[in-house]
């Protein structure tokens, strides 16, 4: 157990090098960022020559990106355009995306999970083919429509929430956005579930454990459960990641500011620095959480053993 | 009857969500008084590109604050753009280049420290210099030694600018490298405020928490997402906050802005969403206000390319403009929003100040038949299309250049005569323009640094300008407007920029769109609400209550 971990760390040494390598070429094939500083106008040469040096970005691309991975390794993330930390932007953003991620994962547990035992156990009931249904229809629907049209008539016309998160985000504020950011997924987690549990309910555990008199709930949770959780929790496994980076419409939607929009005006604003920073940290999330997913299948199934 | 249990989950979330708001939002000091000058208003906001300091920020978000926390030697009056006297109790010239400045007595920052001529010096020289990185470090270029602290390459060889001399507490005098009668006038600008001791001994504790000499001193800011600004009782000047003081909250996107204002979270937007122009006046009964801003919109060419700057160009270009309605597309895609273009600058300079509506005459009006005859004589469409060159990425700009495309091929005749060229980003579109990478015309946007006419021509059309990006150059224009900058006499100084507009509009150097307005919503809270020539709220003359 201990050495599969350390492989897997060592193994995200190289998807991690990579990783930064790409996001930092592609940002710097957009162009010089100093030209969209000065507004409508051409910034005056030698401010212009002089920011450069300052952000080095007068050096060669290959030599730029070595800087910047000795100063990672330091913990140095390097200065965004408006003379901020990149490691200070980070403090303030990630813990409002962990918590709406957070509650976005818990959504996704809670209510996909239970939906998807539901129905899995009553296949071709009434219940089954209108979650079925409902789940079709948040798939389909895309997130920003379900986020304008909650905002509209929770934050608006009924005045229940506010529209807008508050810069504290806290948890009470989060929940409706983390709704809205785990409405797809939650439909796939209760299809998955669906699928998986109706599959395992036939097979030869479980009728061994029903022949065994134990009782219906152990035989669900103890049994068909926890067998039937693996593939979903590798769906959601991934998803942490896939949320906290895809976070950015529900994240405009509702004004947060956490990663999303540290993402989005880095990329506007041409800013190597913050979005190389916060993509690393996102591609290190989706690395450990991956890893945890693994490790998770032996917790799950105890037939499956690392060495 | 699933989808009813989906709507009481959402619901409930939903009230709880409410009930967890209720405790952590509001909290300001207006507990309940209905009472005028100590309530706080809550206005929308955008995070700064630039640290906030006033040499080196250059658009509007930062633009409001420091309007709010610095006064300078000069105020544009909010409603006529006229620049009058604050902190100056006189600037003297004989000769257009030596000015004396005094400074009035009794002002102060709100640390307490005096505000004297030393303060503007300090503050000048500061922003200036190459080595402190300011962005409006030009608006300084005019002054003698600039080309020491700021050269173009190389080494700075002087700290300050030699130009700049304190005489006394009060007073201090002003050498500029070339004649410019207007130049008092330019001092109204944000990046010539003075600046406490404090900005220099500990600047980075500065950058986090500014202070400056205004109506408002800044009680608190979280850098990306709130500013609390109160009044500050100390201020001397006779332009008091109103108000109790004013909470900017960053917003990424004016569409949540625009619903936190219906909601009744906001109590001031700044800026309406393209896509509520159709709704806001229902919204928001009246309270809404849509007036012209210190901002043009042209067309450039690149004169650099010889296809656009051969004999009888000049003739496709009218041609072209000619050939744009411009009446339609700023009523239909920009809801009145902006105002069709007839001359080089812009009605907020009032007509004493330069402007001259239909100065274009009917270079700007749509007259499809003769623009289709001029184009032709004029040696028609350099490669056969021209292709208009804009950001994709911000401001919605596809949208009126598709129109403005479709008008043209509507008046030639022809389907292919015109497409848009989108580039991806702002930055890298301002790249291919200083690269002198353009092949056709292109989207040029100019947002007036101050309200004179000087201001929307030399650093445009001048041969070399800082903004000149078609790279344009013609004597007689350059000529008369060292004449105008020579001129001690305002009007006359003032009738020879219009002259030199002439030469812009007979050689139709850049095609003029239309006039932006600025735009502002607010709660019924609020009254009094006002933007200035450069579409920043009037914060001090806000009422709430």
């Amino acid at each position: 157990m201990g050495r599969y971990v350390v492989r897997r760390l060592l193994q995200m040494i190289p998807v991690f090098i990579g990783a930064t390598l790409l996001i930092f070429l592609m940002v710097n094939v957009m162009g010089d960022p100093i030209a969209g500083l000065c507004g409508e106008r051409q910034c005056d040469p030698a401010t212009a020559a002089q920011l450069k040096k300052e952000f080095g970005l007068d050096k060669p691309v290959w030599q730029q990106y070595l800087t910047y991975m000795g100063n990672v390794f330091t913990g140095d993330f390097g200065t965004a355009f408006n003379g901020q930390k990149v490691t200070e932007l980070m403090s303030t953003a990630f813990p409002v995306t962990i918590r709406l991620t957070i509650v976005a994962i818990l959504f996704e547990i809670v209510i996909g999970i239970t939906l998807g035992v539901v129905t899995g156990l009553r296949r071709g009931h009434p219940v089954d083919t209108s979650v079925l249904l409902l789940t079709l229809v948040v798939i389909s629907v895309p997130t920003f429509v379900t986020g304008l049209l909650l905002q509209l008539l929770l934050g608006v016309e009924w005045g229940w929430i506010k529209p807008s998160v508050s810069p504290d985000a806290n948890f009470g504020e989060l929940i409706v956005p983390g709704l809205v950011l785990a409405s797809v997924s939650l439909a796939y987690v209760t299809r998955l579930t669906r699928t998986s549990i109706a599959e395992n309910r036939r097979s030869d555990y479980v009728r061994t454990a029903v022949a065994k008199g134990l009782p219906r709930r152990r035989v669900v949770v103890r049994h068909l459960l926890r067998n039937s959780l693996i593939p979903v929790i590798t769906f959601i496994g991934t998803d942490i990641g896939a949320l906290m980076g895809g976070a950015i419409v529900t994240e405009r939607i509702f004004n947060i500011h956490g990663v999303g929009y540290q993402l989005y005006q880095g990329i506007l604003r041409q800013n190597t620095q913050t979005v190389v920073g916060f993509v690393t940290v996102l591609v290190l999330v989706f690395l450990v959480a991956n890893l945890l997913v693994d490790l998770l299948y032996a917790v799950l199934d105890p037939r499956i053993r690392y060495a | 009857m699933r989808g009813a249990t989906h709507a009481t989950w959402a619901a409930g979330a939903a009230a709880i969500a409410l009930a967890a708001t209720a405790c952590g939002g509001g909290g300001s000091d207006n507990g309940g008084g209905s009472g005028d000058s100590g309530a706080v208003l809550s206005s929308s906001w955008g995070d700064p590109q630039n640290p906030l300091e006033p040499a080196n920020t250059n658009e509007v978000q930062g633009g409001k604050v420091l309007d709010m926390i610095f006064r300078g030697l000069k105020r544009y009056d909010p409603k006529t753009g006229a620049a009058q006297d604050m902190l100056a109790e006189k600037i003297d010239t004989s000769d257009s280049t030596n000015f004396t400045v005094t400074v009035k007595s009794g002002w102060k920052f709100s640390n307490g420290e005096p505000v004297t001529a030393q303060s503007f010096v300090d503050a000048w020289n500061y922003g200036a210099s190459l080595k402190n990185n300011q962005k409006n470090a030009y608006f300084f270029g005019y002054i003698e030694g600039y080309d020491k602290v700021h050269p173009d390459s190389g080494k700075q060889t002087a700290d300050t600018l030699s130009g700049l001399k304190v005489t006394g507490e009060r007073t201090f005098t002003i050498k500029l490298s070339q004649k410019f009668s207007t130049f008092p006038d330019t001092l109204g600008y944000p990046a010539f405020a003075p600046l406490p001791k404090a900005f220099f001994d500990n600047h980075a504790a500065w950058i986090k928490k500014p202070v400056g000499n205004g109506p408002y001193q800044i009680q608190s800011y979280t850098k990306g997402s709130k500013m609390s600004l109160r009044k500050w009782d100390g201020y001397p000047g006779d332009d008091k906050a109103q108000n109790g003081g004013v909470d900017l909250k960053v917003y990424t996107d004016n569409n949540t802005a625009y619903t936190d204002l219906m909601a009744g979270n906001l109590d001031l937007v700044d800026d309406v969403p393209a896509a509520q122009l159709k709704n806001v006046k229902a919204d928001l009964q009246g309270r809404y206000l849509n007036t012209p801003a210190g901002i043009i919109q042209t067309l450039s060419f690149p004169f650099y390319d010889k296809n656009w700057n051969k004999s009888g160009s000049q003739k496709v270009r009218k041609g072209l403009s000619m050939a744009i309605n411009r009446k339609q597309i700023t009523d239909t895609i920009f809801q009145k929003t902006r105002t069709p273009a007839t001359d080089w600058t812009s009605p907020v300079l009032g007509e004493k100040g330069g402007f001259q509506d239909g100065l274009c005459g009917d270079g700007c009006e749509y007259k499809p038949d003769e623009a289709k005859k001029l184009v032709k004589e004029g040696g028609g469409l350099p490669g056969g299309q021209v292709r208009i060159g804009y950001n994709a990425d911000t401001g919605s700009h596809k949208e009126w250049v598709d129109a403005v495309c479709n008008s043209i091929n509507n008046a030639l005749d022809n389907d292919k005569a015109c497409v848009g060229n989108p580039v991806g980003t702002f930055a890298d579109f301002r790249n291919k323009i200083t690269a002198k990478k353009m092949t056709g015309p292109f989207r040029a946007g100019w947002q007036m640094d101050y309200p004179l006419i000087q201001n929307f021509l030399q650093p445009l059309y001048y041969t070399n300008a800082s903004s000149n990006d078609g790279h344009w150059s013609n004597k007689d224009f350059d000529k008369l407007v060292n004449q105008a900058n020579s001129e001690t006499d305002t009007a006359k100084a003032i009738s020879l920029f219009q002259d030199a507009e002439k030469v812009v509009r007979d050689n139709m150097a850049a095609i003029p769109l239309w006039y932006q307005n600025g735009s502002a919503g607010w709660s019924e809270r609020l009254s009094n609400v006002a933007l200035n020539p450069f579409s920043v709220p009037v914060y001090n003359e806000i009422k709430v209550g």
